[in-house]
C-alpha cells in the first residue's frame, strides 16, 4: 500500500519473530483513553493517475507567470532559470539526503554549501555567510538577534522602506522576545536621514535599511552609514533583490556590518513564495554569533590529509547550546542554497552583471514610456533599480482589473501598506519582460485614463 | 574517489554557461540612472565556467553524497522515509511552481484551495481546530506555538507566566525556542523505569511554580521512542495550574490514525512535514512546520489564513489578536504541495498502515539488535528506539561514533548518535515504514558484524570509515582555524 | 579517572578551575578533568587586555570545544594582571598542558584568604568521584 514495501506476509513473519499476532498488538503501550477508534476523516486514497488528474486540475486553476505577463515584484522577482539548474539541483542524492551529520558521505552537499557561502560573500563583499535561513524576513530577525545579544533587550530602528511583510515579522518576533522596534519614515521614496538621526538613541542596537528598498528606490547608504553606526548600533542591510548586486555597490563597500535578504529568486522556482532561501553575510568579527549551519574546509585526520568539508562551529547551535542558544534554527533551506550556487555558477561573473543591466535598462525604458502617458506620474524622483512607483489617476484596484483583461498582472498596489498611496502602483520589470511586453502594458495603461 | 576541486578552481576568463535575454530596449547611460557612489566598482568575482564544467562539477558532487535514494537512512528523530517522485512532479507543475505570492486571490484559486484542504487534513490528523501553514520548519513552528501561548496568557491577564517545562530528553530546538520567546526553561526528569516523564518530579515542579508556568513542551512518543501512557494525566495536571501543552510533532509518524495530540490533551501541535509527510530533506532543508491549535488559541494565529466564500477561495486577514506574521508570504508552498499529494495518496487507512508499519519495523530491529547491543529501554517501542554502544565501549573502547562510522562502510547511513543526551553512547534508530524486510535484515547483519569486530578487531571500527570518499575529518582544525569560504590563492587548510 | 592528573600543589574549585598561588599572584587555568570532558578545545575568550576586576566565582571568560561550550569562573577576587596570549592561536595548549603552558590568567589577589575555601587535589578527586 502506498510506499510501504512489506506485504502482509512479510509483516506477519516479522510479527511472529516478535511473538505477536497482529499489528494491533504493537499498540499495547498506547492507553485506551487516548486511542482513536474511528478512521481519520480524510478523503480515500487515490492512485497515482487519479491524483495526477486531480492536481493537474488544481494547478490549471491558477494563472501562472508563464501564461500572464507580470509586472509584479514587491519582494519576489521572476528571473529566468537556466535549464542546467533544476537538472543538477534535483539529483536525488542532493534532494533525499539530510543534514551532513556524517560528513564522510555528505561531501557533495557540504562542498556545494561551502561554494554557496563563498558566492554570497562574493556578491555582498562581506567575510562570512551561513548555509541559509528560512527566508529574507526571518534573516532580518536573525541579524537583529545578533545585534540585540543574549539579553534580548534593546531597540531596533527600521526604515519604512523595508518590505512591509518583513517589518510585520520583525514586530512579531520583537514582541515575543522583548525588544522594541522604531520605524523611520521615507521621503521621496528613500529613508529620511534626518528622521533616522532623530530616531537613534543609546539603546539602539541595530538599524535596518533595505537596498533597493520596497519602492524600488536606491538608498544613499553612504549618508546613512555614519548615522546607523551611532553608539554601538549595528548596521544591517536587507536585500530582497540580490540580482541588484550585479550593478549596485555591495554592502561591504558602504560599511554594512551584516547583510541579509532573499536569495530564492536566484535559481529556484518562485513557487507562490516558498520554499524560500534567506541568506546572511557578515564581517568576520561576527563569526561566533552567526546563526544556523556553517560549512568549513578542513583536512582528513591521520595520514592522507585530503581536503574535506564539515559543519563547524556547531557550539553556536541549538543542539549544543539548547536554552543558551541565540537562534533556534535547525532545518534550513539547503537545497535552495544549492540551487542558488548552481545558478550563480551558470551565470558567472559576466552573466550576473548582465542580468542586473537588463533589469535596470528594461525598467527604465518602461518608466520613461509610462511617465510619458498623461495621467501617469512618477511617485518619487529618487533613483531606482528595476521597480518604480507610479501615481495613477484611478484606483490601483481599478487598473488591476483592466490590465487582467489584456492578460497582464499589474504592479503591486502600494495602498495596501502605505497610507496616502491608494492611487499608487509599484511596477517591476525584470529581464523576463520583452520590449513587446512593456509596449503592451503601455497601450493598456493608455486605455485607462481618468 | 579523490578530491573534487571547487567550482572557483575551474573554468577560465571569458567562459560562459547561461546566456541572457536580449537587450531589446533603447538604453541609457548608467550614470544617468544610478548615482556613482551606489555603483558597483568591480564585478562580483563569481566563477567563469562553461556549461559542461558546471554539469560535471555538480554531478560529481551529487555522487559524493548519500541520500535515502542511495540506501538505508535510519537517522533517529528525522524520519527519513522514501520521498515519492509523484510529489516532486506535482510541486513542479507550472500551475504551482510559477505563481507569484502576491498575485490576486482570484488568479490562484487552485493554490488557495490546496492550502485550505491541507489545513483541514492536518487539523483532523492532529485533533485541532485550525492550522497555520506559515512556519518553515519544526523549530520555526515551535517558536510560533510558544508565541501563541504567550499571546493567550497575556490576553488572560496571565502575562507574568515565564516558565516552560521541557523533558531532559527533548530535542535542543525546544529549549532554544523557549529562550527566543523569552521564557525560562525548567527541565523535567525522565523516569528511569518507564522512560516517560517522572510524574513525581513533574508534580513537584507544578507545585513549586504553578502560577508561573506558561507551558510544557513534549513529544509523544518521546525521543526514546516510548509512548508516555501518563499523557492524559499530565495534560490534566498542567491545565489545572493554568499552563498550556505543546506537542512537538517530530515523532508523529508513530501516531497517525492511532491517537491524536488533540485527544491526548495538547493545545498546540507542530508537524514536521519533511518527516511525517515524506517531503524530501534536501540536504538540510527545506521543511515545513505547520502549527495546529485548539479553538481558544485560534484568534492569535498568524495571518492570513485560507478561507472559502461565495466567490471562491481567498486569504482572510488575521484578526486584531493575531501575533502577526512569522515569515513573509504563505509558508513553504512547494513543500505543502508535496505533503498534500502524500496525504491523498494514502487516505485514512493508508496513514494508519504507515504508522503501524513504522512501529513494526522499529520493534523488529530493536529485538534483532538486542543480543549485540544494550537497548536503553528494552520495552515495546514506537517508531524508533535507542540502542547504545555501552557494551562495546566497556569491552574494547569502541564508541557510538566508531560504530556509526563503520556502518558507512556498508553502504548505509548511520543512526543518530549521542542523542538523547540522557543516554550514554546513544544510537537512535528509526527505520521508517518504507524499508523492506531484507534491508532491515541486512542492517542487523552489519550491526552484528560490527559487534563482532568490536570484540575481535576493534581497530577496524575505531578507524572507520574506510570505503567512503573521505575518511574522518579534523573537526578541531575546522573550528580552530575556521575557513568558511574560498579566497583566491588559498592553499588547502593545513594543520 | 585514573589517567587524569591533578597536581597536589594546586587548589581546585567546584567549577573545575585550578589556582597556583605565588605571593599575591594567582595563576588560574582549568583542570585535566575539565579539558578531558570538553574534548578538543577550539577557542577561548579571555580578558586579553588585562585590568579586568574579577571576584570569587565570577565569570572571566568562555571556552569552546568541538562539542561543548562552557563559562570560566575565577576562584579568587582581584585584578587580572595578564592573560595567556598564546591561547589565541593555540587553544590546544589547554588540552596538552592544562597546568603549564595552558594557563589562562594571572590575578593579583585582593583576598588571599579565599584560597582556603578551595579544595586540595585529594578533595577535588573525591568530588569528581561523586559527579
Amino acid at each position: 500500500m502506498g510506499y510501504v514495501p512489506n506485504t502482509p506476509e512479510d509483516q506477519q513473519a516479522m510479527l511472529t519473530r516478535l511473538g505477536l499476532s497482529t499489528l494491533e498488538d504493537l499498540l499495547a503501550p498506547v492507553p485506551e483513553n487516548v486511542r482513536l477508534r474511528r478512521p481519520l476523516e480524510l478523503p480515500a486514497a487515490l492512485s497515482e493517475p487519479d491524483l495526477k488528474r486531480l492536481l493537474n486540475g488544481m494547478a490549471a486553476n491558477n494563472q501562472n507567470l508563464d501564461n500572464w505577463i507580470s509586472f509584479l515584484g514587491a519582494g519576489n522577482y521572476d528571473h529566468a532559470i537556466p535549464s542546467v539548474v533544476p537538472h543538477l539541483q534535483k539529483r536525488s542524492e542532493f534532494v533525499t539526503s539530510y543534514t551532513p551529520y556524517q560528513p564522510e558521505v555528505s561531501q557533495g552537499m557540504l562542498q556545494a554549501i561551502y561554494e554557496f557561502q563563498t558566492m554570497i560573500c562574493q556578491v555582498t563583499g562581506l567575510d562570512i555567510a551561513n548555509a541559509s535561513l528560512y527566508d529574507g524576513s526571518t534573516a532580518v530577525v536573525e541579524a537583529v538577534f545578533m545585534a540585540i545579544g543574549p539579553g534580548g533587550r534593546g531597540e531596533v530602528v527600521v526604515s519604512e522602506g523595508v518590505d512591509p511583510q518583513y517589518r510585520r515579522v520583525l514586530r512579531t518576533y520583537a514582541h515575543a522576545r522583548g525588544f522594541s522596534v522604531k520605524e523611520v519614515p521615507t521621503r521621496n521614496g528613500v529613508t529620511s536621514v534626518e528622521d533616522l538621526d532623530a530616531a537613534m538613541s543609546p539603546t539602539t542596537a541595530a538599524v535596518v535599511v533595505q537596498q533597493p528598498n520596497f519602492f524600488g528606490c536606491i538608498e544613499d547608504m553612504t549618508a546613512i552609514e555614519p548615522v546607523a553606526h551611532r553608539g554601538k548600533s549595528i548596521f544591517i542591510t536587507n536585500i530582497t533583490e540580490p540580482a541588484s548586486l550585479g550593478i549596485l555597490a555591495p554592502p561591504a563597500d558602504y560599511g554594512a556590518d551584516i547583510a541579509v535578504g532573499e536569495a530564492m529568486n536566484l535559481g529556484n522556482a518562485i513557487s507562490y513564495g516558498g520554499p524560500a532561501c534567506g541568506f546572511i553575510a557578515a564581517r568576520s568579527k561576527f563569526m561566533r554569533l552567526m546563526p544556523g549551519r556553517l560549512v568549513g574546509q578542513t583536512v582528513e585526520e591521520g595520514g592522507k590529509k585530503q581536503t574535506g568539508y564539515v559543519l563547524t562551529l556547531q557550539t553556536r547551535e541549538q543542539h549544543i547550546r539548547r536554552e543558551r542558544a541565540t537562534s533556534n534554527i535547525c532545518t534550513n533551506q539547503s537545497l535552495l542554497a544549492v540551487g542558488v550556487a548552481i545558478y550563480l555558477a551558470a551565470l558567472g561573473k559576466q552573466g550576473f552583471r548582465e542580468l542586473a543591466e537588463l533589469c535596470l535598462q528594461k525598467a527604465h525604458y518602461a518608466f520613461r514610456q509610462i511617465t510619458a502617458i498623461p495621467g501617469y506620474a512618477a511617485a518619487f524622483s529618487s533613483p531606482f533599480f528595476e521597480e518604480f512607483a507610479i501615481r495613477l489617476q484611478v484606483s490601483a484596484q481599478k487598473l488591476e482589473r483592466h490590465l487582467e483583461q489584456s492578460g497582464i498582472i499589474g504592479g503591486y498596489p502600494l495602498g495596501k501598506n502605505y497610507a496616502g498611496m491608494e492611487d499608487c502602483m509599484l511596477f517591476c520589470v525584470t529581464e523576463t519582460r520583452t520590449k513587446a511586453d512593456i509596449d503592451l502594458l503601455v497601450s493598456a495603461l493608455k486605455e485607462v485614463q481618468a | 574517489m579523490s578530491v573534487e576541486s571547487l567550482i572557483f578552481e575551474k573554468g577560465a576568463p571569458g567562459r560562459r554557461c547561461a546566456t541572457m535575454a536580449a537587450m531589446d530596449v533603447p538604453t541609457e547611460a548608467l550614470d544617468r540612472m544610478i548615482p556613482a557612489n551606489m555603483l558597483r566598482k568591480q564585478p562580483a568575482a563569481l566563477p567563469e565556467v562553461s556549461e559542461i564544467e558546471v554539469v560535471r562539477h555538480y554531478t560529481h558532487l551529487s555522487q559524493r553524497n548519500f541520500g535515502v535514494d542511495t540506501g538505508f537512512y535510519p537517522l533517529g528523530s528525522c524520519t527519513m522515509k522514501y520521498n515519492p517522485k509523484l510529489n516532486e512532479d506535482m510541486a513542479a507543475l507550472p500551475g504551482f511552481a510559477r505563481l507569484h505570492p502576491l498575485q490576486p486571490d482570484s488568479s490562484v484559486q487552485g493554490a488557495i484551495q490546496l492550502v485550505y484542504e491541507l489545513e483541514q487534513y492536518l487539523a483532523e490528523i492532529a485533533g485541532m481546530a485550525r492550522v497555520t501553514l506559515q512556519p518553515s520548519a519544526g523549530a520555526h513552528g515551535e517558536l510560533t506555538g510558544l508565541m501563541l501561548i504567550k499571546a493567550y496568557h497575556e490576553h488572560q491577564g496571565q502575562g507574568h507566566r515565564n516558565i516552560v517545562l521541557i523533558p531532559d530528553n527533548a530535542h535542543g530546538t525546544n529549549p532554544a525556542s523557549a529562550t527566543l520567546a523569552d521564557y525560562r526553561t525548567v527541565e523535567v526528569k525522565t523516569d528511569p523505569g518507564n522512560g516517560g516523564i517522572e510524574m513525581d518530579h513533574l508534580k513537584a515542579l507544578l507545585e513549586a511554580n504553578g502560577t508561573n508556568i506558561a507551558a510544557i513542551m513534549m513529544t509523544n512518543p518521546n525521543t526514546l521512542g516510548l509512548f508516555d501512557s501518563n499523557v492524559a494525566e499530565i495534560a490534566e495536571l498542567v491545565h489545572e495550574v493554568g499552563g498550556q501543552l505543546y506537542y512537538d510533532g517530530a515523532n508523529a509518524n508513530a501516531v497517525l490514525g492511532i491517537t491524536r495530540p488533540g485527544d491526548m490533551g495538547f493545545d498546540v501541535v507542530h508537524f514536521n512535514l519533511h518527516k511525517t509527510c515524506s517531503t524530501p530533506h534536501g540536504g538540510g532543508g527545506p521543511g515545513a512546520g505547520p502549527i495546529g491549535v485548539k479553538e481558544h488559541l485560534v484568534p492569535f494565529l498568524p495571518g492570513p489564513l485560507p478561507a472559502k466564500g461565495d466567490n471562491g477561495y481567498y486569504w482572510e486577514d488575521a484578526g486584531p489578536q493575531s501575533i502577526g506574521k512569522v515569515r513573509a508570504n504563505n509558508g513553504n508552498f512547494g513543500v505543502l504541495v508535496r505533503a498534500y499529494t502524500y496525504i491523498r495518496t494514502y487516505g485514512p487507512d493508508g496513514l494508519l498502515h504507515v504508522a503501524r508499519s513504522a512501529i513494526l519495523n522499529a520493534n523488529y530491529l530493536r529485538q534483532e539488535l538486542s543480543s549485540d547491543y544494550e537497548i536503553a529501554f528494552p520495552l515495546m517501542c514506537q517508531h524508533e528506539f535507542v540502542a547504545t554502544a555501552e557494551r562495546q565501549k566497556a569491552e574494547s573502547g569502541v564508541t557510538a561514533l566508531d560504530v556509526a562510522k563503520r556502518i558507512l562502510d556498508f553502504g548505509m547511513y548511520a543512526p543518530t548518535i549521542y542523542f538523547p543526551l540522557i543516554v550514554h553512547e546513544a544510537l537512535m534508530i528509526e527505520p521508517t515504514e518504507t524499508e523492506t524486510r531484507e534491508t532491515l535484515d541486512y542492517f542487523v547483519s552489519v550491526m552484528h558484524q560490527i559487534a563482532e569486530e568490536s570484540r575481535t578487531n576493534p581497530e577496524i571500527v575505531k578507524t572507520a570509515p574506510h570505503t567512503t570518499p573521505v575518511g574522518r575529518l579534523d573537526q578541531a582544525l575546522a573550528a580552530r582555524k575556521p575557513n568558511l569560504r574560498w579566497t583566491p590563492g588559498q592553499e588547502v587548510t593545513h594543520s | 579517572m585514573a589517567n587524569l592528573n591533578h597536581p597536589t600543589n594546586l587548589k581546585y574549585s567546584k567549577t573545575d578551575e585550578w589556582v597556583r598561588a605565588d605571593g599575591d599572584q594567582a595563576t588560574v587555568g582549568i583542570t585535566d578533568y575539565a579539558q578531558d570532558q570538553l574534548g578538543d578545545i577550539v577557542y577561548v575568550e579571555l580578558p586579553w587586555d588585562g585590568g579586568q576586576t574579577v571576584s570569587h566565582e565570577s565569570k572571566f571568560g568562555d571556552i569552546e570545544s568541538v562539542k561543548a561550550t562552557s563559562e570560566l569562573f575565577s576562584p579568587v577576587s582581584g585584578e587580572v594582571v595578564k592573560a595567556n596570549a598564546d591561547l589565541q592561536d593555540h587553544p590546544e595548549l589547554i588540552n596538552d598542558e592544562p597546568y603549564e603552558n595552558g594557563w589562562m590568567i594571572v590575578v593579583k589577589m585582593t583576598n588571599p584568604a579565599e584560597l582556603d575555601t578551595l579544595m586540595t587535589a585529594k578533595e577535588y578527586e573525591a568530588y569528581l568521584q561523586k559527579r
